[in-house]
């Protein structure tokens, strides 16, 4: 489907041709912009939603990744090596655990976010692309609240930041491109499968365990690295340590972190755009 | 001659019957079938017994400030066209070319949540609709004032009543200010004075020059709002002129079309505590008359509301008839038997009504079916004169007498 807005003094400047479209299409990101206010009002509703009648509100939003620190610190936190020497591992844990909440829950939003709008999906046209990336933008609110509590941390245990913290923001959009990428691909197979239901808990389970979150990435072996690597959330994991605690700083592996999350996005928004047409039909 | 609004031309639409039964396709078979047959595009149960041509070869055209109706039966390709206009669904060929901004309107309240509030709501069932946060800020006032849910606005929506739910939704939608409006059967709900409302509204918006296609069961406002209307049969234009004649043209299919019976019908909503299984009349104008609903219940039967809607075949409603206007209260009723309405008179004019039945049980909703029976009022003496009214003044003859006084 083509909307065409040609500047031409027409009475009708707008047209919309409607027809049966096979394979490929563009990202139609020109589209998404135009009903950006949409965008917001999505992450708005998602965001008034979730903490509403709740009694502790926004604090929900940093409760995860601190429990999860106290239950790591007293578990795998008391294993030897798992922390390199001379980092407290709480700290260690909660900074790869307040992206990983991100990605995590991000991840989960959007996969289920054309399922759980199925009641306007069936009923009024917008760019279905919109939906994942609302599920994931809402996220990076909560982010925002539990990265001020490590802030709180870093200062706690004295740490001074370098330079380094600059290149924050781009492993921040590693971890939200990624987890947009595999939710936007989990969303659309989720329209005709609904066993993506029942996979995606179990999959953000191991792949955190499949990422350098509560261990240093030192413990995998040098010679799968490379393959390691391929995990974008290693790269975001190790790209906090380092802006944030002067961990060692990234080698060429980032880029294939990097890389990684670039195939996944792309391919993911790219099948999505493809089966988009049949949301309606089989939803 | 400037080019038309809307064209669509040659428009068809397959659904595959195993979408249609099993939305919830498992991964597994899937995979099954890549592996059983991999160089095949599709899984075979895409066979051609098993699809659905809900539109085929549709072609008609509307012109910038024409207001057209759609008509059909249930089933006819209606809600397939809509669909496919509003851009939800794409036609599996041809091809719909639109000139304008475009508005649907599928459903009232569209994209309303439950947890926000009213004002919150508005806002963003605007968004979704498609209209710009400062036009609706612009607008605000005026939709709030028409759904009349002013003390409401900070109430959450799950509070509202069913009515003031729709008031709301409809009141976003019809400040949307499109060149091209497309409405399904959004009237059908709200009370009585709010529908009337809706269609003075949609009266103006027609006659602001826009151009506007709606879908609707109810031939008198197909009949008021359309200058010419577009009849679907079995996913074909089976007629395509003034609206006057297609409307007598679709009245005429579905007179001689028989209801199925109600034990058999499929189209129903509600829990099945109770289900009606068979309707029976007898009415005769001026006479002793009664309406038999036999039932049947899953279980013991309490605070059982049962409701009647008479309806001419043009849609127009004539009679209500509820035991809860009456008094007649089933607090307790046996869980097989029959509802019977008695009048002792009759008091509708004679012809074929379509009857819609609604039956709550312990305030929820046990079984619903519109046009669940059609029913015959033979012919009657309602004065001892032998003389009916004219026609073109309602259904309904009223018991009534005349005297002369004299004056001073």
């Amino acid at each position: 489907m083509i909307t065409r807005n040609a500047a031409l003094p027409d009475a009708h400047a707008h047209e919309t041709v409607l027809e049966p479209r096979t394979g490929w299409r563009s990202l139609g990101l020109g589209e998404l912009w135009g009903r950006r206010e949409l965008l917001y009002f999505f992450v708005w509703r998602d965001l008034k939603v979730r903490y509403k009648q709740t009694a502790f509100g926004a604090a929900w939003a940093v409760m995860q990744p601190l429990l999860l620190m106290a239950v790591f610190s007293v578990s795998v936190g008391r294993l030897p090596n798992v922390a390199p020497a001379g980092v407290p591992y709480p700290l260690f844990v909660f900074v790869g655990l307040v992206p990983w909440t991100l990605f995590a829950s991000s991840l989960i939003a959007a996969s289920n976010s054309l399922v759980a709008a199925e009641g306007i999906i069936t009923k009024v046209y917008f760019p279905r692309l919109l939906l994942p990336v609302a599920a994931t933008g809402s996220y990076l609110i909560d982010f925002l609240i539990s990265f001020a509590v490590l802030g709180l941390f870093l200062a706690y245990y004295g740490v001074s930041l370098s330079w380094a913290v600059l290149c924050l923001p781009l492993f921040v959009l590693m971890a939200v491109a990624a987890a947009l990428g595999v939710g936007v691909w989990l969303a659309a197979i989720n329209v005709r499968y609904r066993d993506v239901k029942y996979a995606v808990p179990f999959l953000v389970q191991l792949w955190l365990f499949s990422s350098p979150i509560v261990y240093s990435g030192t413990l995998v072996p040098n010679s799968l690295q490379p393959i390691y690597a391929l995990n974008p959330m290693k790269g975001v994991a190790d790209g906090f340590r380092w802006a944030l605690m002067g961990g060692p700083s990234p080698d060429a592996l980032v880029l294939v972190s990097a890389a990684a999350t670039v195939v996944v996005l792309g391919s993911g928004l790219l099948y999505f755009r493809r089966v988009e047409r049949s949301f309606a039909d089989v939803i | 001659m400037t080019e038309p609004a809307i064209s669509i031309a040659h428009v068809a639409k397959r659904y595959r019957l195993g979408q249609l039964q099993d939305p919830y396709g498992r991964l597994t078979e899937t995979i099954w079938a890549t592996i059983v047959s991999p160089f095949r595009r599709s899984a075979p149960r895409s066979s051609a017994s098993r699809q659905l041509w809900a539109l085929s070869d549709v072609s008609f055209d509307v012109h910038g400030g024409e207001v057209v109706g759609v008509i059909g039966r249930n089933g006819a390709g209606k809600s397939t066209l809509l669909k496919i206009l509003s851009r939800i669904t794409e036609p599996t060929s041809g091809r719909v070319v639109m000139r304008g901004r475009v508005a649907s309107l599928l459903e009232v309240g569209t994209g309303f949540h439950p947890e926000l509030s009213g004002r919150e709501n508005i806002y963003l069932s605007g968004a979704i609709l498609g209209m710009r946060r400062a036009e609706i800020r612009r607008k605000f006032d005026e939709i709030v004032a028409f759904s009349e849910v002013e003390r409401f606005l900070d109430t959450p929506v799950k509070r509202y009543s069913s009515g003031m739910q729709v008031r709301l939704g409809f009141s976003v939608a019809a400040h949307l200010e499109p060149e091209i409006l497309i409405v399904d059967e959004v009237l059908a709900v709200g009370d009585a004075a709010f529908q009337r409302r809706c269609l003075a509204k949609m009266e103006d918006v027609t006659h602001e020059g826009r151009t506007v296609l709606f879908v609707s069961h109810n031939m008198a406002s197909v009949e008021s709002l359309c200058s010419r209307a577009v009849l679907l049969e079995s996913g074909r234009v089976v007629a395509d002129g003034g609206v006057r004649e297609v409307v007598d043209q679709y009245l005429h299919s579905i007179e001689s079309l028989p209801v199925a019976s109600i034990a058999d019908r499929e189209d129903r909503h509600g829990s099945g505590k109770l289900r009606f299984i068979g309707i029976q009349s007898s009415m005769r104008l001026g006479a002793e008359s009664e309406i038999r609903l036999e039932y049947a219940g899953q279980s013991t039967l309490r605070n059982v509301e049962v409701s009647l809607g008479l309806s001419t075949l043009r849609g127009e409603g004539c009679m209500y008839l509820a035991n809860q206007l009456t008094g007649n209260e089933f607090v307790s009723i046996p869980q097989v038997g029959t509802m019977v309405c008695h009048f002792a008179r009759g008091h509708l004019l004679p012809g074929v009504y379509s009857m819609n039945v609604y039956c709550t049980v312990n305030g929820e909703l046990a079984d619903w079916v519109q046009d669940a029976a059609r029913i015959e009022v033979a012919e009657g003496d309602m004065f001892g004169t032998g003389r009916i009214p004219p026609a073109g003044y309602g259904n309904v003859v009223a018991q009534h007498d005349w005297m002369v006084e004299e004056a001073g």
